[in-house]
Formats: C-alpha cells, sequence, structure tokens
C-alpha cells in the first residue's frame, strides 16, 4: 500500500497530496489534524504513550503496515522518523522530493539539493520506497473523496520510547516569528555593522515586520542566529521581503524565495538579488531605509 | 566523555552553481571549499563539550584526500585527533556513507559516549547518515538539536517546534544531529593550526556500497526571474517606496 | 526612474574605478579633460577589484628614485584628501646580511629625501612595537613617515570631483569590446552601449590585459595570488582607538608584514610559491563567495609564515580567544619587471594604467595625466613605460616566469646587478658559440645574453695584479670579477673586442627624413654622408628623453643605433613623431644587424690586416662611418668609441657575425686582442672618460645643461625642447654633472675596503644632505671601478656652491661615510681628457 505520514504540520497536507500520484493512498495520522477529502481511507494512531513525539516509535507505526511506498512531509518530524524506518529496514531514503513519477517498478524522482538550488534526477527501486517531500512543492489540494478514519495502535516496547519529548516550552509572548511574519526586513553584509541594524529594526517596526539576516552577518555576530533567513536557517514566506545589502548568495536564497514579493536595496544594481526581485532601489541603504522610515512616519506610520 | 563529530568537505558557493559538462556534479574549479553549516557547530559543540565535562575529541570525514582540509580545521579550532575515510572523491549513498562511518566508529580502540552529526549536509541534503549510524551501533538518536546539555551520564536536547522547544532527553551514548544556531563556532587560532598542522591523520580505506536511490544527472533549475522595476537611486526613491508599501496593504491609507 | 544612459562620444573614457582608475580620472579632469567617462564593471564604491583588500600602508623609502617619488607624493595626496593616518613603520633584520640592506634603505632614504629615518637596535624597535620578541631580531629600519590610508574612499572623493567637473561614472557596466581605426583607438563597446572616443585609459588592475587584448595591443601583467590573514580580537589592539596605533612591521627576511587593523592583526606573506593565475581563472561577482580578487584561502601555502610570525609576535597572536577570523588569497597584479605598466600602448590613444600598488597610485595619476595632457610628466616614468618591452618580453611565457621569479622578491634584498635566472638565452647574437668557448659570463639585457667578462682571461690578474682593484667585502663583489678591470687594462694597453649586438637599430628612409631627424635630435643633422652624430633628444621641456647616434648613410637613409634597454621607448618615440603623410619610413632593423667593437690603441693594426680599405687616422677620420671589408665580410664600420679608445663599431649582417668575428680575433691574436665585456664597455670605460648613461645620468628631470653636454651653439633648425632649451641656456644650472674619486676606501667600522655601486647619498662633510634649487637631492648615478686612473669613480649632479673640482665630500655607503673629491666639474674625462686616444 503507499502511506503517507501527516502531522498537525499543514504541510504535511501538501505530502498528502503529492503522494495521489503513486495511486491510492492512505493516511498515517498523528495528531488531530483533518485529512478530510484528501484519502479514502486514514488511520489515526492511538497510543498510551504516544502522548508526545518519539521517533522510533512512529516509525514503528510506519513499519508494522509494511507500506510499499511511504511518503512523508519534508519536516523536521517527517525526515526524522523516515530516516528511522529507512535505517530499521536498510532501505534507501529519498530526501526533499519535487516531482515523482512512477516508472514500472521504479520511482523517478527529481529531489532538492542545496535547499533547491540544484536539483537531482534520480532512480528509486527496491521495496518499500521512502520519500520526503520539499514543502511546497506543489499545493496541498483535497480530492474531495470521501474519508474513512480509524484508530490504529501500533504495538510499541519500551525501546520504542528511549527518544521521546519530554517537555515542552511555549513560545515567549510577542517574539515575531520570522518564518510566519508578514513583512521581513532583512540585511547582509552590507549592513555594516551590529549597530547598522537599528535603521533596520526601525522599518520592519513601523511595518509590523520582523528583521532577518543573511548567514554572513549571523556568523559575523552582527544578529542572533534565529534570525538567519538561509538554507542554515529559517525558510520565510512573508507577504514582502525587503533584502538590504544583500548580494544574493544561494543558501540566501534558498531562504527568502517564499517570499511573495521582494525589494532589494543594494549599491550593485547587478547583485545578484536584483533579478529575483520585483523593486529595486539602487544606494547606500544607510540614506535609503532612514529615508524610508521618515516617509512612513511623515504619513502617520 | 569521548566525543565523535562528523563532517563533510562541501564547495563554498557564491550566487550560482555550475555543473561539469556531463553534468553529474557541480564545476569546483574557482571554488574553495568548507565544514558544511550544520557540521562546523557540531565541531563547536563538540569541543564545548570536552572543555565542560574533560574528555577528548575526534573529528571525521568521508570524502576525497582533499578532505584534510576540512579535518585540519577541525583540528585547528581544538579537535583533538581526525580520522579520514578516503574516496576517490566521488558521491557516495547517505546509506553507504553511514556504514562506512559506522564501522570507522565501531574499530576506535574506545568506543564513543557521545556522536555528533550535521542535522543535513549543505550539498546532498539527505538527513539521514546521523540516524543510520546511530541504528548500526544501536544507539539512541535525536535530530534538529540546537540545544544539548549533559547531565549524569543523561543528555538533554531541545529543537525548535512551533515557534517553542520540545525538549528531549537521552541517555548516553548517545547520537545527536545539531543544527546550525546551537552555538557560534569559535575562529581557529594559530596554535590551534599548527598543532593541527603537525597532528597526523588516521587514514581508512572504506567500503562502498551500492544503493538501489541511483542519481542520473544534477540539473540548475531554471532562475525565476522577475522583471524588476527600479524605483530610483539613493533616498529620493522612498516615497515610491512607501507607495509600494501601501498597494501591498502593509501600510494604512 | 530610468539610470542614465551611456552617451554616444566622449573625450576619454577611464575603464577601472579602483584606486588607479579613480585616480586617473580625477587627475585628468583636474588637468582640463573634463569630458571624461568612467566605466566599472562592479558596483561602486568598492568594484571587488584589488583595492578592494589589498594592503593599504605606504612605505615611501624604496630603491628607485622613480618609485619613491611617485609614493610621497602618493602619501601627500591621500593626506590632502584626510584620508590617510600616520602610523610609522619599521623594517626588521633577522640576518647579518638583512642589517646590511638595511644600511642601504638608509641610504636610500637620505638620497631621495626622506626625512627621518633611522637604524634601531632590537631595544629601540621594542620601544616602538612593543610586543616583537627581540631576540629574534638584530635591529630595524624606522620610517617615521609610514602612513595607512583609505583608499575606497580617496577613490570615492577623487571620482566625485571628476564627476562635479562633468565626469559621468557609470558601475555595474562590462567592456566588451575596443574598437581601433589606423591605429588609434575610436569606440569602447559595452553591455550597455557604446561610447566613441579619443583616448581610453584602461585601469581595470587584473583585467587589463583583457581589455588590452580587444584592443590588439598588450599589457603584460600576471594576476598572482598574495595571501592575508587576520587574527584577533587582541586585548591590546582593541584598547587602541583607531585603525593603528603601532607603528607597521615589515618583517622582510620572511617576506611578511604584520599590522593592527583595528582589534585585528593582519599578517600578509609574500612568502609561498608564487601562485600565478590565468586571465580565465578569474571568478566572476557571482561565481565568487567573496569577491573576484579575494579567492579562497590556501592554508598549506600560509602554514610556515605563521610559525615564522609567531617567532616575531610570540605573545600577541597567541593571547586567549584570538582566532584567525579573515583569510584569504588575494589577487594583485605583477609584471615581469616588477615596475607598473604606463603609457600609450601600441595602439594609440589606449593609455596602460595598471599594476599599480594603492602606495603609489595617486602620484602615478598624476604624472600619467601630466603625460597624456601636457606630453610630458614631471617626474621620469621611463622605468614604468609599458612601451618598454620586447615582443619576446610579451610572450606570455616570459610575463609568468619572470613574474613568478620576482614576486619573492618583493621585500628581498636585491642587488644592483641581480640577475634573473628563468626564461633565459632567448637573444643570442652570432657571436654566442665563440663566447661559450671562451668561458664567458652573461648577463642578460633585453633577452640578449651579453658577455660581462671572460673567465678564459683570468691569467690577466696576474699580468696586472693589484691595478684590478680587487674587492674584499661579498655584497660588491657579488656579481662583479676583478677580471672585468683586467680586460679593461688590456683594452687600453693593446685591444679589445666587445660583443655590442644588444643596440637596437632603426634605418630612417625617405624625402623628408633629414627634416624629420632635425626635428628629433638637438644636434645639427644635415651632416655629410657618412658623418656619425652623437646627440641628445630632448622632450617638449628640455629633459634627456633618449641618447643615441645616428649615422647618416645617404641623402635620405639615416641608421640611429641606441641601446638595447631603450630600444622599444625610443622607437615608440620615434614612431610617434613621423610625420603623418608617409614621407618618412622607420624600420627596426635590429635583427639584421649584429655588432663588435673593436678599441685600444692596436686596433687600426687589427682593423688593418683584415681590411683592404683605408683605416688610417686620415683615411678613416673620428666620427665617419663607412662600409669596408672584414675578412669576408661586408660590414658598416662606425668610427667612435663609448669606452674612450682609438677603434670602431663593425656591424656586420646578422647572419655573417661569426665569421666577421673569426676575421678579427685572428687579426687580433699578434696583438694581444683580449674579449672583453660589458663591465667594461657599460662601466669601467665610459666612467673614466664621464661618458654619460641614459637611465642613470640622463633623464627627463635634468637638462643638458645640467649635464654639460651643450654644444658651442644652438642650431638653427627647430627641433623638441628648443625653447627649453634655449631657457636653460640662459640660466644658472641648478646642478651641475661632475665626477668624483673615492679618495680613501677603508670602511671606518670594518677597516675593509668598500665600492660604492650606485645611488647612494652625498653629504657635506657635517653629513648633511645636499640639495639643490629644485628640491633634487645629489645622489649617485654612476659608480664603477677606473683601473687606469686607480680610483673608484662616482657621478653625481652637485648644485653650483659644492661642483668644484677640489671640492671635498662624503658619500655614505652601507652605514659608514667615505671621503670623496670632486674630480670633474662638467663631463671633461678623467682619463685622457685631451682625447688624444680617441682621435689617434
Amino acid at each position: 500500500m503507499i502511506l503517507c505520514l501527516v502531522d498537525n504540520d499543514p504541510v504535511s497536507l501538501e505530502a498528502l497530496t503529492f503522494a495521489r500520484r503513486f495511486g491510492e493512498v492512505e493516511a498515517l495520522v498523528f495528531g488531530d489534524i483533518d485529512v478530510g477529502g484528501y484519502v479514502a481511507r486514514a488511520r489515526r494512531v492511538v497510543h498510551a504513550r504516544l502522548d508526545e513525539y518519539a521517533p522510533t516509535a512512529w516509525a514503528q507505526a510506519v513499519l508494522e503496515l509494511e507500506p510499499e511506498i511511504v511518503v512523508a512531509p519534508g519536516t523536521d518530524r517527517g525526515h526524522e522518523v523516515l530516516a528511522h524506518v529507512a535505517a530499521r529496514i536498510g532501505a534507501p531514503l529519498a530526501a526533499n522530493v519535487i516531482d515523482a513519477s512512477v516508472d514500472s517498478e521504479a520511482l523517478q524522482l527529481t529531489r532538492q539539493r542545496w535547499g533547491g538550488s540544484l536539483l537531482e534526477e534520480a532512480r528509486l527501486t527496491g521495496t518499500p520506497k521512502l520519500l520526503t517531500v520539499a514543502p511546497h512543492a506543489i499545493d496541498a489540494e483535497p480530492s474531495g473523496i470521501t474519508t474513512t478514519v480509524e484508530d490504529f495502535t501500533p504495538t510499541l516496547g519500551d525501546e520504542h520510547f528511549r527518544v521521546r519529548v519530554m517537555r515542552r516550552e511555549e513560545p515567549a509572548a510577542g517574539t515575531a516569528r520570522l518564518d510566519s511574519a508578514r513583512v521581513v526586513v532583512g540585511g547582509g553584509r552590507g549592513v555594516g555593522s551590529k549597530e547598522g541594524f537599528a535603521v533596520l529594526e526601525e522599518l520592519a517596526k513601523l511595518l509590523g515586520g520582523a528583521v532577518g539576516g543573511s548567514r554572513v552577518v549571523t556568523n559575523l555576530g552582527w544578529r542572533p542566529h534565529s534570525d538567519q533567513v538561509g538554507q542554515t536557517g529559517a525558510r520565510i514566506a512573508p507577504d514582502l521581503y525587503i533584502a538590504c545589502g544583500v548580494s544574493g548568495a544561494i543558501q540566501h536564497i534558498v531562504g527568502c524565495k517564499g517570499a511573495k514579493r521582494i525589494l532589494v536595496i543594494n549599491k550593485d544594481q547587478n547583485a545578484p538579488i536584483v533579478a529575483r526581485a520585483d523593486w529595486a532601489v539602487i544606494g547606500d541603504l544607510h540614506e535609503i531605509v532612514p529615508a524610508i522610515v521618515a516617509e512612513l512616519r511623515k504619513n502617520g506610520a | 566523555m569521548k566525543v565523535g563529530v562528523c563532517v563533510k568537505r562541501v564547495p563554498e558557493t557564491g550566487a550560482r552553481i555550475t555543473l561539469t559538462s556531463d553534468d553529474q556534479a557541480i564545476d569546483t574549479s574557482l571554488l574553495g571549499f568548507t565544514i558544511s553549516p550544520h557540521e562546523e557547530c557540531a565541531v563547536e559543540e563538540a569541543l564545548r563539550i570536552a572543555e565542560r565535562h574533560g574528555g577528548s575529541t575526534t573529528v571525521l570525514t568521508l570524502g576525497p584526500a582533499a578532505a584534510s582540509e576540512q579535518l585540519k580545521n577541525a583540528m585547528a579550532m581544538g579537535i583533538a585527533s581526525a580520522v579520514l575515510l578516503e574516496t576517490d572523491g566521488g558521491d557516495w549513498s547517505a546509506e553507504a556513507t553511514a556504514a562506512a562511518l559506522a564501522e570507522a566508529m565501531r574499530a576506535q580502540p574506545e568506543p564513543f559516549d557521545l556522536l555528533l552529526f550535521g542535522n543535513e549536509a549543505a550539498d546532498s541534503g539527505d538527513y539521514q547518515v546521523g540516524v543510520r549510524v546511530a541504528h548500526t551501533l544501536g544507539l539512541p538518536c535525536v535530530t534538529g538539536i540546537k540545544g544539548i546539555e549533559i547531565d549524569d551520564g543523561r543528555l538533554t536536547a531541545r529543537r525548535e517546534a512551533g515557534g517553542g522547544w520540545e525538549i528531549f532527553e537521552l541517555p548516553l551514548p548517545a547520537v545527536v544531529t545539531v543544527k546550525e544556531g546551537i552555538n557560534l563556532p569559535r575562529y581557529a587560532s594559530i596554535q590551534g593550526r599548527l598543532r593541527a598542522k603537525k597532528t597526523p591523520i588516521e587514514r581508512i580505506q572504506p567500503q562502498p556500497r551500492a544503493s538501489a536511490l541511483e542519481t542520473i544527472r544534477l540539473v540548475v533549475p531554471p532562475e525565476h526571474e522577475t522583471h524588476v522595476e527600479v524605483l530610483g537611486a539613493g533616498a529620493d526613491a522612498a516615497q515610491r517606496v512607501v507607495a509600494v508599501f501601501r498597494e501591498l496593504g502593509l501600510v494604512g491609507l | 526612474m530610468s539610470t542614465p544612459s551611456l552617451p554616444s562620444a566622449a573625450q576619454v573614457v577611464v575603464v577601472g574605478a579602483g584606486i588607479a582608475g579613480n585616480s586617473i580620472a580625477y587627475h585628468l579632469s583636474r588637468l582640463g579633460w573634463t569630458d571624461l567617462v568612467l566605466l566599472e564593471q562592479g558596483p561602486l564604491p568598492n568594484p571587488g577589484g584589488s583595492t578592494g583588500h589589498a594592503s593599504n600602508f605606504i612605505f615611501p623609502v624604496d630603491h628607485s628614485k622613480e618609485m619613491t617619488t611617485l609614493t610621497k607624493d602618493s602619501a601627500r595626496q591621500y593626506e590632502e584628501l584626510g584620508l590617510a593616518t600616520i602610523s610609522g613603520g619599521v623594517e626588521v633584520a633577522r640576518t647579518k646580511e638583512r642589517m646590511e640592506e638595511l644600511n642601504r634603505r638608509m641610504s636610500s632614504a637620505l638620497s631621495w629625501g626622506e626625512e627621518g629615518c633611522e637604524l634601531l637596535t632590537p631595544e629601540q624597535v621594542l620601544e616602538k612595537v612593543p610586543f616583537v620578541d627581540t631576540d629574534v631580531i638584530l635591529g630595524g629600519f624606522y620610517t617615521p613617515g609610514v602612513s595607512v590610508v583609505d583608499p575606497l574612499r580617496a577613490g570615492t572623493l577623487m571620482r566625485e570631483y571628476a564627476q562635479e567637473r562633468g565626469a559621468s561614472v557609470f558601475a555595474s557596466t562590462e567592456v566588451t569590446g575596443v574598437d581601433v581605426e589606423n591605429n588609434h583607438v575610436r569606440r569602447v563597446h559595452t553591455d550597455r552601449g557604446s561610447i566613441d572616443a579619443e583616448a581610453v585609459f584602461v585601469a581595470c588592475g587584473i583585467w587589463s590585459p583583457r581589455i588590452a587584448r580587444m584592443a590588439g595591443a598588450t599589457i603584460p601583467l600576471s594576476p598572482a595570488v598574495h595571501q592575508m590573514i587576520s587574527v584577533g580580537p587582541i586585548p591590546l589592539f582593541e584598547a587602541t582607538p583607531g585603525e593603528i596605533s603601532f607603528p607597521i612591521v615589515r618583517d622582510v627576511d620572511t617576506n611578511m608584514y604584520e599590522r593592527q587593523n583595528g582589534s585585528d592583526m593582519e599578517v600578509g606573506s609574500y612568502a609561498h610559491r608564487p601562485i600565478l593565475l590565468d586571465a580565465d581563472d578569474i571568478p566572476s561577482s557571482e561565481e565568487a563567495a567573496l569577491s573576484p580578487t579575494e579567492l579562497p584561502f590556501t592554508s598549506e601555502d600560509f602554514d610556515p609564515q605563521l610559525e615564522q610570525a609567531l617567532e616575531l609576535f610570540p605573545e600577541i597572536l597567541t593571547v586567549e580567544g584570538a582566532g584567525i577570523r579573515h583569510a584569504i588569497n588575494g589577487l594583485l597584479s605583477l609584471t615581469p619587471d616588477g615596475m607598473p605598466l604606463l603609457g600609450e600602448t601600441e595602439v594609440k590613444g589606449l593609455w596602460s594604467v595598471a599594476a599599480i600598488w594603492i602606495k603609489e597610485a595617486p602620484g602615478i595619476a598624476k604624472a600619467v595625466a601630466e603625460w597624456a595632457i601636457e606630453g610630458a610628466p614631471e617626474t621620469d616614468l621611463h622605468s614604468a613605460d609599458v612601451a618598454r618591452f620586447y615582443p619576446h618580453q610579451r610572450t606570455k611565457r616570459h610575463v609568468d616566469a619572470r613574474s613568478s621569479e620576482g614576486y619573492n622578491r618583493t621585500y628581498g634584498i636585491v642587488h644592483p646587478m641581480e640577475q634573473w635566472l628563468s626564461n633565459r638565452e632567448v637573444r643570442l647574437s652570432p657571436f654566442y658559440a665563440r663566447e661559450r668557448e671562451l668561458d664567458a659570463v652573461f648577463y642578460e639585457t633585453a633577452g640578449w645574453e651579453r658577455p660581462w667578462w671572460y673567465e678564459s682571461n683570468a691569467p690577466l690578474l696576474e699580468e696586472y695584479g693589484e691595478r684590478v682593484m680587487p674587492r674584499e667585502a661579498e655584497w660588491e663583489s657579488r656579481w662583479w670579477s676583478p677580471i672585468i678591470n683586467a680586460e679593461h687594462l688590456a683594452m687600453r694597453d693593446r685591444v679589445a673586442m666587445i660583443d655590442i649586438s644588444a643596440f637596437a637599430v632603426f634605418d630612417v628612409v625617405g624625402a623628408a627624413a633629414l627634416e624629420y631627424l632635425q626635428r628629433m635630435a638637438l644636434a645639427e643633422m644635415d651632416v655629410a654622408l657618412g658623418r656619425v652624430v652623437y646627440t641628445s633628444i630632448l622632450d617638449q621641456n628640455g629633459g634627456f628623453k633618449a641618447d643615441l647616434t645616428i649615422m647618416r648613410l645617404d641623402d635620405n637613409v639615416f641608421r640611429i643605433v641606441t641601446g638595447g634597454l631603450d630600444g622599444p621607448r625610443d622607437r615608440k618615440w620615434f614612431e610617434d613623431h613621423l610625420p603623418a603623410d608617409g614621407s618618412v619610413a622607420l624600420d627596426d632593423v635590429t635583427s639584421a644587424w649584429c655588432t663588435l667593437g673593436l678599441w685600444g690603441p692596436r686596433a687600426r693594426d687589427v682593423l688593418e690586416s683584415t681590411t683592404s680599405a683605408d683605416v688610417s687616422h686620415e683615411g678613416f677620420p673620428f666620427a665617419r662611418c663607412r662600409w669596408i671589408d672584414v675578412g669576408p665580410v661586408r660590414v658598416l664600420a662606425s668610427r667612435i668609441s663609448y669606452v674612450g679608445e682609438l677603434g670602431w663599431e663593425l656591424y656586420a649582417p646578422m647572419e655573417q657575425g661569426a665569421a666577421m668575428w673569426d676575421a678579427v680575433w685572428e687579426a687580433g691574436q699578434p696583438f694581444g686582442i683580449v674579449p672583453s665585456g660589458i663591465g667594461v664597455y657599460g662601466t669601467t670605460g665610459r666612467i673614466e672618460k664621464g661618458y654619460r648613461l641614459y637611465g642613470a645620468e640622463l633623464e627627463t628631470e635634468y637638462n643638458v645643461v645640467e649635464a654639460d653636454m651643450q654644444r658651442p651653439k644652438v642650431k638653427d633648425a627647430d627641433f623638441i625642447g628648443k625653447e627649453a632649451h634655449v631657457r636653460h641656456r640662459d640660466e644658472e644650472p641648478a646642478a651641475i654633472l661632475c665626477t668624483l674619486t673615492v679618495d680613501d676606501n677603508t670602511s671606518p667600522s670594518s677597516g675593509k675596503k668598500r665600492y660604492m655601486l650606485g645611488r647612494e647619498p652625498i653629504l657635506t662633510p657635517d653629513g648633511e644632505r645636499i640639495v639643490d634649487r629644485k628640491g633634487r637631492s645629489a645622489y649617485v648615478t654612476s659608480a664603477g671601478s677606473g683601473p687606469s686612473v686607480g680610483k673608484h669613480i662616482l657621478m653625481a649632479y652637485l648644485p653650483p656652491a659644492q661642483a668644484a673640482e677640489g671640492n671635498q665630500l662624503l658619500v655614505q655607503y652601507m652605514g659608514d661615510r667615505y671621503p670623496v673629491t670632486v674630480a670633474v666639474k662638467g663631463s671633461r674625462s678623467l682619463f685622457d681628457p685631451e682625447n688624444t686616444r680617441v682621435r689617434s
């Protein structure tokens, strides 16, 4: 059977949509997410000890169903659980697939390298076939099918709970989350110093957005790593990303390509990031950003 | 404590990737190389743990002979010893890499108390080598970690989830894959560099393995080029910028 | 808004907005060329070229007068812009040999007028640089005037100045082609449009060869790596304000420098193996992780330097928490001889402003702007003239080989006579095989292998004993042999044959040839056929542009003969001034003729026995040239002598040279002919006669009267520099070229006899510098043994007050001062002042 792992992250529904191309998909649901309209059959995992996440337990649940194909979202958990599945049975795992098709006994697939800046075309054979789907490779789209949900209690032992979430810490109230912010004002090497970010913070505040930074500035210690927009930082998807003094290295583009629109402020009109922008202002950000801030204040922002 | 950390040699890219003519690899002729970002933090974490709890550190890599550069860099930061699983430089699958690493770890005179990996390598992005090694060695494993504390033989690891944190606990020995942001790696000191230069690297011939996931070719995705509207030069463009904000509904009328 | 579009035409286009491009745009604007377009392929203010990362400090003292002048002027310009911070600088010595070299630096400081320099003991070095390990050093040379500058800001200010005066600047604009018509630059193509231009200045650093090639011109440089790291944070540096509070240290023996940069110590190296890049290896700014000229650091190349840096700065570099925070293989431009590439290229209107360091850029730009706009620079730039290269010196093989070899000389101890080892044996005269059989020791000039002396003449040492003025000290014995002086004495006693094939020879032909040469030369050129004229060639300011001989072979045929080193530049000068109507043609016949010099009291005897021609004094007077048979070869014989003896220059067709050599050799045996080298021809022979040498005594900064080379009358015909020359004749010269002799060569400190090699300062008996009213210091322009007069001879320009025969002065050499006497004021010969030998 074709099994898709689904958890509370809405990105799971994209994976579920993706999995349909292989045939009839059954969902293995962890948590309360509603998969109505996506699959005919869904199994909701119910287990006394699974009040919290435990990777090997989830993997065991997958394995118990003896699927031929397993699809999971390309999230921390999706990767982790399928990696466990793969390691248990000695099968390969194709991570962050963006396209796939069945070719007799094999899957022809395209997956991401370098966070998506490079693509790999590959061929997956053997059984079972394990893959995670890159977030936002496709949109989640229910097919309208009637969904039957049943409980499923996997057989688990102590060894499956060696590693589990012991507790959670909720986010501090009021922290602007980079990956959910509507507007992000990002700064790169061109900002020049830690202090140079003050003016970007002003702008972000006026727009109700969050401040981000390129990997260069987080490595230099000008911003904390939690502000990093990039392949090894946050992947943002704001309505508007304002990139100030950022040249546009590949790993940064990976982080901000989800932005709906991009405004670039840069001295160099040939900077790689300009080609990906919707708007550009060419010049010194330390003159331009304060001018924008002033203009916003003038307009009563 | 015996702490091991695994790193991968990856190219240091700029703003564009070019492929070799056979589309099988990146053209690295103009590029420098580095330790993959998550792993650089893993190296730093290994050093901090050994400093805090006492113990030794070892860095391992599976890669071409030139990867000794990355091992030297890790040693220059302070890692005590290094192991190179020397390949001919071609891509190795995650399964083959993990199997070779696990074998090398087993062959060490003392077992590791803690093995650190990067969450995923910047280039291949497979997200699985650490987990596979853990399984082979029969060790508990947690991934994507941004904070580690060790107390009395137990490891507490935290990772970001839903804007907050989920906290795991696992017994040592264990495998942890970390993400950049867990710390800010130190710069190598001159003394470190000189010591690293003199420290011999253990070399091992790893066994390659076939994989049922086979690369056919690499493709540079077409650039999503937008039509850029230049709003102006310098501070004079501020008005037009605010007009754009208004258009997007980001500021009131 | 639309970015302003490229104008379709401009008077001048400057390509490149690094320190060179910005500086030249500024100076061209300042001198009136305001219709100027500046193009830059990268963004501003930092386009990503060498300027963006290169070491930004200025050590003014160099052994080259030209470079010191340009560097000091640059330092002044940076200071005027408010962008210089004086830090001082110390060059430290780890070896005795280096301590000697520091003495030479001290001498050069005096010669070129850099005030306040001193030699320091290790303790004194420690006072200035409190974190140095004195155990490792023997001393230092301190230059208080060393400064650190901001080249990006300076470039911006200079560029803005030009813009205020009408220049327009286009960044992110790549030059894609250059159109040339009738060998004149016409148009520059870019990815944003094309501009017609009358003059184009290529100031693109490592990209300059590529742009030049688009126009069919050559700018011979090689991009090469210079490694730098930054170590920090260093608490001692963090505690001081600003960029730099401690002197910069040049650890020259290890080819490294160390300097404070904010809270870090920057360590740079020129010690590693030369890493030369191909133009294709330069990444674009998209491919580069940092910038196209900041390449990934190769630590294996730098590791040895780390150890050496630690020896000198053991504590500060290992302080807790200090790490290597930045490390690059930076790219810079290297040239085959280490000098910049300036001036008009093979393509008219296409100027090179390349291979320039930050420390000298504004000064160079000023000089090049003067050159382009006024016709001549104030500072003599002949050593940096891009036209100085022969075709073989523009080959990639040559450029790479010499750039590589020269790289490790950046802080090296370079002997004035030091020979290159790479790419030798490229130009061989037909006498080469004979010379090798005679154990010639070959030095290279302009690619030619020339015997400097012959080891087979060693028996002459016994013959002449102490008269060969043997040398005891290592430095001046290096690249020298007492055999040179023995050959000299043998020549003056009997006769010598000297290979002088390295001459560059040009034939000037045409109905207007005489008219043309009248205009070019100081001397009267309307002479009888068969006359040889020795003449200066002046620039518009009356300074020396060249020094050569011209033979009138026929009514409309003249043959110019000039020194090998000067050939390409002289050729360009003559070609540039040919009449536009094609009525005069200039033919480079250098490779058609080889030349053998035959001089000495028995020279006529030798020549007579090879020829049926009348070579008696009456039959073949001095300063005449005619065709004669020499053995089986038809030879153009020219009776002149740069060594002050009776004799001839014998010009044979290249392929018959060996036959001529054999004929002369055989004929010379009964007279004890001695094969002699350039040691005699270029130094001992001519210095005893006070004959001037272009590039040593003669350059644009001194005029004919100061060199005491004026003729009795100024010719009626007009010539380049006439107006200035006439003016010079009317004024009191600010200095007069003198010949001095060293009274006592004994070193006060070692007791050994020491012999100066040139460029040393001449001082008053109180040890003060001697400066003429034009601000020029007195220094030794040429030095050499005078075996026939038994003295070591120096030449120097002295102000009138000091230029009195018998006046006693001092010369400073290797830290000691030696008494010298003015033996000749002016151009009279020390040896055979009546010229009886030459005219016998």
